[in-house]
């Protein structure tokens, strides 16, 4: 069994116990536990069930590369799937529960499918689901959906917040282990800002553990001082609890900061998500030991050497009482010399290298272990729990030679540098044959904005997997990443490190090296996603050659660890099945982030009212305070009707749009683009930028205009007034304040930077509210001030002047055919502008309007709508506004794209007003059908809606819509398909629909 | 995450405070160019592996128009400097030289 | 103009970091000709300070100048005197190329007022706002999150910040949660 040892335990405070749950049940632990030494302390060792088969799983390893320990945590608002235990900080009162099994985590019956895993080979998705093809649907699908995904999504909105933070440094180390101190204070010593991320809560990494000598003293020593000096520059920031997830383009890096997740009772963000910008980078990430693949190795009680080790010494938990060490390097021995000086029982080491040799063999013949040279192990025994090792010749097929009883397996299958974070912008690697390991290749680094190397790895990172090494590699990694980042004080000398000595490794990527197919279809190589090395020997056998075929058609390294226990191994054997060396096989492409982080460090202040900006006009309190129905607009949130009591949203349009034909109507305009453009060649700018001609338009008043892309299709349109002999002001549409006052920028400043006109973009200064309807001049005399009579101020003319007690600019400009008069006045004066309105307005019945009354009445005059008859395909030409294209001018833009052949030719659909002989609604969209079939076996089409409306005024549908030869078929009757499959008679109309002389607007 | 140089304004700008805007150095035809003249204008695109000129907006900062010279390979910035020029500055070319030597773009070597 | 309304009429947020909405400030984009001696002196008439260089702003009290782009200025007046400044501008630059226009009703000014207020800036700003980058007299122009901000020191722990009218909620919401989560303790150490 697992449990706690007396008088162990480094990074434990055995004075403060924590109480927790485990799928209910009542366990204690220690302040500075993980949630897996807290588990393991407690016997807890089935944590877990595998994806495929749902096996039962024990925990392996003891940090971020834990494949198994994956468990729902928390309840309701804080409840989260997919945690990983071995990096989950133990707290009081923390409430976990297994995943992935049913009904329970000690009787599942998906494990079913182990029996059927002779049916459930590599690429078995593939294979299964694909015939007999109806089977999809009914079958296949229900059943995969049902299987698929770990853990459970949570149902309730997240309680915590979280937030970014952006920084700028010199140098950004990654990793705080005895590599990425030293390189922080190479690093800070020469003056560099610098930034140093461990995502643990402890500094020192595996030294603390091993305990190597650093300058003559113990690596305790060395670490507190090295940590004691970087606490003391001030431009060193030293983070625990951080992990650095992803390296990018230019030095852009992202670290996780878990801020509260070891003390949910802290305030403050949960996570915090730096966004760092650093000229260098050091990857310190240290190095992932690597499992052995023999028979029965996902047994819970099978774990990582290493791992052993760290329960042992950081948290003083015993895996088991007797260990079976298994190993093919020197590094595992140390697990044995540990626990056998904790008072453990270490029956064998089983070592598959022929003749181990040096000082750790040494001490633990000296301590009266067994090492068996030469030995691998047939299988492990045991089905919940390991119970004993059947051990063979490494170099046989596997007969057993002897069985010993033990609880526990530490296997140890070589080291593999985490070379992800060098990897993730580009930085190549090497095989290293000697230490049967990938490591960064120096010659190819990430390369940064000055095409300068800009990520150095350091320590086991590196390769480096000896102390005395590692310790001087991070120092001079930092002393050099502080150089280039323009930083050379002088500043100490390199730390010196000291370790036994260690005999050579020998690959081991099977165990035994002639394993059975019986042995290999129990060899696991990913213990997560229930790939084993006979799945990647079939993947090979049926083609799948390359490794990133193979990872996927075997699902090997897709689960949640992204293959950190089992790429390497697995790769290995793939290129053994090849034939081919495992460098030109290759790995997988590493991404980021190095391990999951949550989606609300990433959504950070982005979420509830602050998801996006929504825009808000001086008056949307109002329109919100009196029942407005908004519909997004870009940013904006504009009211599509105001709905009063009792009303849908449909009698409320209905209601409006009555209201204004025939009283008085108000609708704020105030999102409507409104550009100044001024200097003495801006009338000669205008007349480019729209198609009909600006230059000309005198002072006072108001003309229509189009614009189009250098394209020739349609890109926006508005009222543009002269304001003075230099000075013009464009409205746009809505959507097009900011587009086009960048577009207005782009052509002044890249193609005709010497003319002298300047562009302000004054949209926001103004509130805008257009006064529609018989009444509007009513409502405007009463409130007194300028003259707005038809005389003083015609239609299409403007004016500057008082409105009651505003300063107003009036424009007699209508987008309604009724009597209308847009007023600007100043943004901060627009509530109260309103709120005179409406009071005023009240004898006169006077409404607010939304943009579907807006709409309704536009259609009913055959106004076309950017973006609705509009979709950035269509021209002036299509929308009969030929006579809005100047004949005079010799160039604007899309003057000449107009004459290329498509754009000329007579076939182009084109607008008229549509009328359905039922008086029904067209649908939006709808197309109108024609004879016969394309070559896709589609019918033909004639035409589409692009408008559609109900008109209260006319009390039937009308629409718009562009039709082939649509301008000479007025009376023709065509077909609109509908979107129940039938299809509804339309006549062909004039799209003018409500006083085709336009006498309402001009009075 | 691209860092350019606004030379308009002096800002390191983040990729987040940019707006791109395609090739650089295009010649506009306008009326009267052939239609093989406004095809190549509208339409032909440099997808190099390798030199590009490319078109930025500083459009959270200064508002000002800049191109970039750049490696897409390895995104490299050779250099960057103002919109209002109808080739890339000598010092930009020789920039380029030292890093790439023999590049060649359109017309431009 | 007694009717005159700010975004969000001087709202605050308090705490360590206190958000604080300025109200009404007069503003007028300037877009001319930076050299030019004229424009220059009418600055120095209109707001008492000097045109600022490139990436600076000099603003005291309720005055000052921005430097917005290398042709465009942001003059600061109080608000109740824009159309005295813009009728001054107008009337200094005749027959020169230039624009003004008043943009005071455009814009919210709020302040983030505090002993951690580069961290809640440098939590929305994607800008190195470190003591040897960032400093009274500097002025940025970029993003808060996801709307277009401005932003210079009064000092150490002052920073004023203009945006768009329309997303002074946003813009708001964001700097009083940012001050409401807390420290970070990054530039607190140096």
């Amino acid at each position: 069994m697992s449990t706690r040892l007396a008088g162990q335990g480094k990074l434990i405070n055995r004075t403060k116990a924590l109480d927790f749950t485990f799928n209910g049940k009542q366990l204690r632990g220690y302040e500075g536990d993980t949630l897996a030494s807290a588990l393991l302390a407690n016997d807890q060792m089935l944590v877990g069930r595998s994806f495929k088969y749902h096996r039962p799983r024990g925990v392996v390893a003891s940090g971020a590369e834990e494949p198994n320990g994956l468990v729902n945590m928390g309840q309701g608002a804080t409840f989260e799937p997919n945690q990983r235990i071995t990096t989950t900080p133990l707290f009081a009162g923390l409430k976990a529960t297994s995943q992935n099994h049913w009904p329970s985590l000690e009787f599942d019956v998906g494990a079913i499918n182990k029996h059927l895993s002779r049916f459930l080979p590599a690429g078995f998705y593939y294979k299964m689901f694909m015939h007999p093809r109806p089977f999809w649907k009914h079958v296949y699908e229900p059943f995969i959906r049902q299987s698929a995904g770990l853990g459970k999504a949570p149902k309730d909105r997240d309680a915590d917040t979280y937030e970014h933070f952006n920084i700028h440094v010199d140098v950004l180390v990654v990793g705080g282990g005895i590599a990425g101190l030293a390189a922080a204070v190479a690093a800070g010593e020469r003056g560099a800002r610098v930034l140093l991320l461990e995502q643990t809560a402890h500094l020192g990494g595996r030294a603390v553990v091993d305990g190597p000598e650093i300058d003559g003293k113990p690596a305790d020593d060395w670490i507190k001082s090295a940590v004691e000096a970087l606490e003391n520059m001030p431009n060193v920031e030293l983070r625990l609890r951080a992990m650095g997830a992803g390296v990018y383009d230019h030095g852009y890096a992202l670290a996780y900061e878990r801020l509260t997740d070891h003390a949910p009772e802290m305030d403050g963000p949960r996570h915090r998500l730096w966004r760092i910008r650093a000229k260098q980078i050091v990857t310190a990430t240290g190095a992932i030991e690597r499992p052995l693949s023999f028979a029965g190795n996902d047994i819970p009680g099978v774990l990582l050497a290493a791992a052993v080790r760290d329960y042992a010494v950081n948290f003083g938990v015993s895996i088991g009482d007797r260990t079976v060490v298994v190993t093919n390097n020197d590094d595992a021995y140390r697990t044995a010399l540990t626990l056998k000086n904790a008072g453990l029982d270490v029956p064998a080491i089983i070592d598959a290298r022929p003749d181990p040799e040096g000082p750790l063999i040494d001490d633990a013949r000296g301590l009266g272990i067994r090492v068996e040279a030469g030995k691998g192990i047939a299988k492990v025994k045991g089905g919940k729990r390991v119970t004993g090792v059947a051990i063979c010749a490494q170099a046989g097929e596997g007969a057993v030679l002897e069985e010993i009883a033990c609880d526990c397996v530490a296997m140890s299958g070589g080291w593999s540098p985490v070379v992800h974070l060098w990897s993730h912008c580009g930085g190549k690697l090497m095989w290293d044959a000697d230490q049967a390991m990938f490591r960064p290749d120096p010659e190819r680094p990430p390369t940064g904005a000055q095409g300068e190397a800009n990520v150095i790895t350091a320590g086991t990172a590196n390769g480096h997997l000896f102390t005395a090494e590692a310790v001087g590699d991070g120092w001079a990694a930092g002393r050099a990443a502080a150089k280039v980042a323009g930083h050379a004080k002088r500043g100490g000398q390199a730390p010196l490190g000291a370790d036994a000595e260690e005999g050579p490794i020998a690959p081991v990527w099977l165990m035994p090296q002639g394993a059975s197919q019986a042995l290999r279809s129990k060899s696991w190589l990913d213990f997560q996603n229930d790939v084993k090395v006979s799945d990647v020997q079939l993947a090979a056998q049926e083609g799948f050659e390359s490794v990133e075929h193979a990872k996927r058609y075997t699902t090997l390294g897709m689960a949640t660890d992204q293959g950190k226990l089992s790429n390497i191994n697995g790769l290995a054997i793939l290129s053994k099945s090849l034939d081919a060396d495992i460098p030109d096989v290759g790995t997988t492409t590493f991404r980021p982030p190095y391990t999951p982080i949550s989606l609300g460090a990433i959504a950070g202040d982005a979420r509830g009212p602050l998801f996006q900006p929504v825009r808000q006009t001086p008056m949307s309190e109002w329109h919100n305070d009196n029942g407005a129905d908004n519909e997004p607009v870009g940013q904006w949130r504009r009211p599509y009707a105001y709905i009063r009591d009792g009303e849908t949203v449909h009698d409320a349009v209905n209601r409006e749009v009555k209201n204004t034909r025939e009283n008085l109507g108000l609708l704020d305009a105030s999102t409507l683009g409104k550009l100044i453009v001024k200097g003495p060649d801006a009338g000669k700018f205008l007349d480019m930028m729209y198609t009909n001609m600006m230059s000309t338009l005198p002072v006072g008043k108001c003309r229509y205009g189009l614009m189009c892309s250098e394209n020739g299709f349609l890109i926006d349109d508005g009222v543009v007034v002269r304001m003075a002999e230099d000075t013009w002001l464009c409205h746009t549409t809505t959507g097009g304040a900011e587009s086009i006052h960048a577009h207005m920028e782009d052509w002044l400043q890249c193609e005709w930077w010497d003319w002298k006109v300047y562009v302000a973009n004054v949209t926001e200064q103004y509130a805008q509210i257009a006064v529609v309807g018989p009444n509007a001049r009513k409502v405007l005399q009463k409130l007194g001030g300028m003259d707005v009579s038809a005389e003083a101020l015609p239609f299409m003319q403007w004016a500057d002047g008082k409105i009651g007690e505003f300063d107003a600019r009036v424009f007699r400009i209508s987008f309604s055919g009724e009597l209308s008069y847009e007023i600007a006045v100043p943004a901060a004066q627009g509530r109260a502008f309103w709120d005179a309105l409406m009071a005023a307005g009240e004898e006169f019945g006077i409404m607010p309007y939304g943009t579907e009354c807006l709409h309704i009445l536009r259609a009913e005059k055959g106004f076309i709508m950017i973006g609705d008859e509009t979709d950035g395909t269509v021209i002036p030409q299509d929308l009969n506004l030929g006579w809005a294209l100047s004949k005079k001018k010799e160039d604007y833009l899309g003057k000449r794209a107009h004459t290329r052949s498509h754009m000329a030719d007579p076939n182009r659909w084109k607008l008229v007003g549509l009328e359905t002989l039922d008086g029904s609604v067209l649908p939006d969209g709808a197309y109108a059908i024609a004879d016969g079939t394309n070559e896709n076996g589609q019918r033909n089409t004639q035409g589409r809606v692009t408008s559609t409306y109900y008109s209260a005024n006319l009390g039937r549908g009308i629409a718009m819509g562009l039709v082939h030869n649509g301008p000479e078929r007025m009376g023709d009757v065509i077909s609109f398909n509908k979107v129940d499959g039938g299809t509804v008679e339309t006549k062909i109309v004039d799209p003018v629909f409500y006083d085709k002389e336009g006498e309402k607007q001009n009075v | 995450m691209l860092t350019l140089h606004c030379p308009c304004c002096g800002v390191d700008a983040d990729e987040t405070d940019l707006h791109a805007g395609g090739e650089a150095h295009l010649k506009r035809h306008g009326p009267g160019s052939s239609d093989e003249q406004f095809e190549e204008y509208l339409f032909m695109r440099e997808n190099p592996k390798g030199v590009h000129f490319e078109r930025w907006r500083h459009a959270y900062g200064c508002g000002k128009w800049f191109l970039a010279a750049r490696c897409t390979s390895t995104l490299e910035v050779f250099g960057t400097y103002p919109a209002q020029t109808l080739e890339p500055p000598q010092d930009i070319k020789d920039a380029i030289s030292a890093k790439r030597p023999g590049w060649v773009w359109r017309e431009f070597s | 103009m007694s009717n005159a309304v700010s975004a969000l009429q001087a709202r605050v947020a308090p705490g360590e970091v206190t958000i604080r909405e300025g109200g009404l400030r007069g503003m007028i984009i300037l877009r001319g000709d930076l050299a030019s001696k004229k424009l220059r002196n009418l600055c120095k008439t209109v707001t008492g300070v000097a045109v600022p260089a490139q990436g600076q702003a000099d603003v005291t009290g309720d005055e000052g100048l921005c430097w917005m782009s290398p042709d465009e200025l942001l003059v600061l007046v109080p608000y109740a005197e824009v159309g005295e400044a813009l009728a001054a501008i107008d009337k200094a630059l005749d027959g020169e190329h230039y624009l003004a226009e008043n943009v005071s009703d455009a814009r919210a000014l709020i302040h983030v007022e505090g002993a951690f207020a580069r961290e809640v800036m440098a939590k929305l700003a994607p800008v190195d706002l470190h003591p040897d980058s960032f400093n009274p007299g500097d002025f940025r122009r970029t993003r808060l999150a996801q709307a277009a901000a401005a932003f210079w020191m009064r000092d150490e722990d002052t920073f004023e910040v203009i945006c768009f009218r329309s997303v002074a909620e946003y813009v708001f919401g964001l700097l009083a949660q940012s001050a409401k989560e807390g420290p970070v303790g990054y530039f607190a150490k140096t």
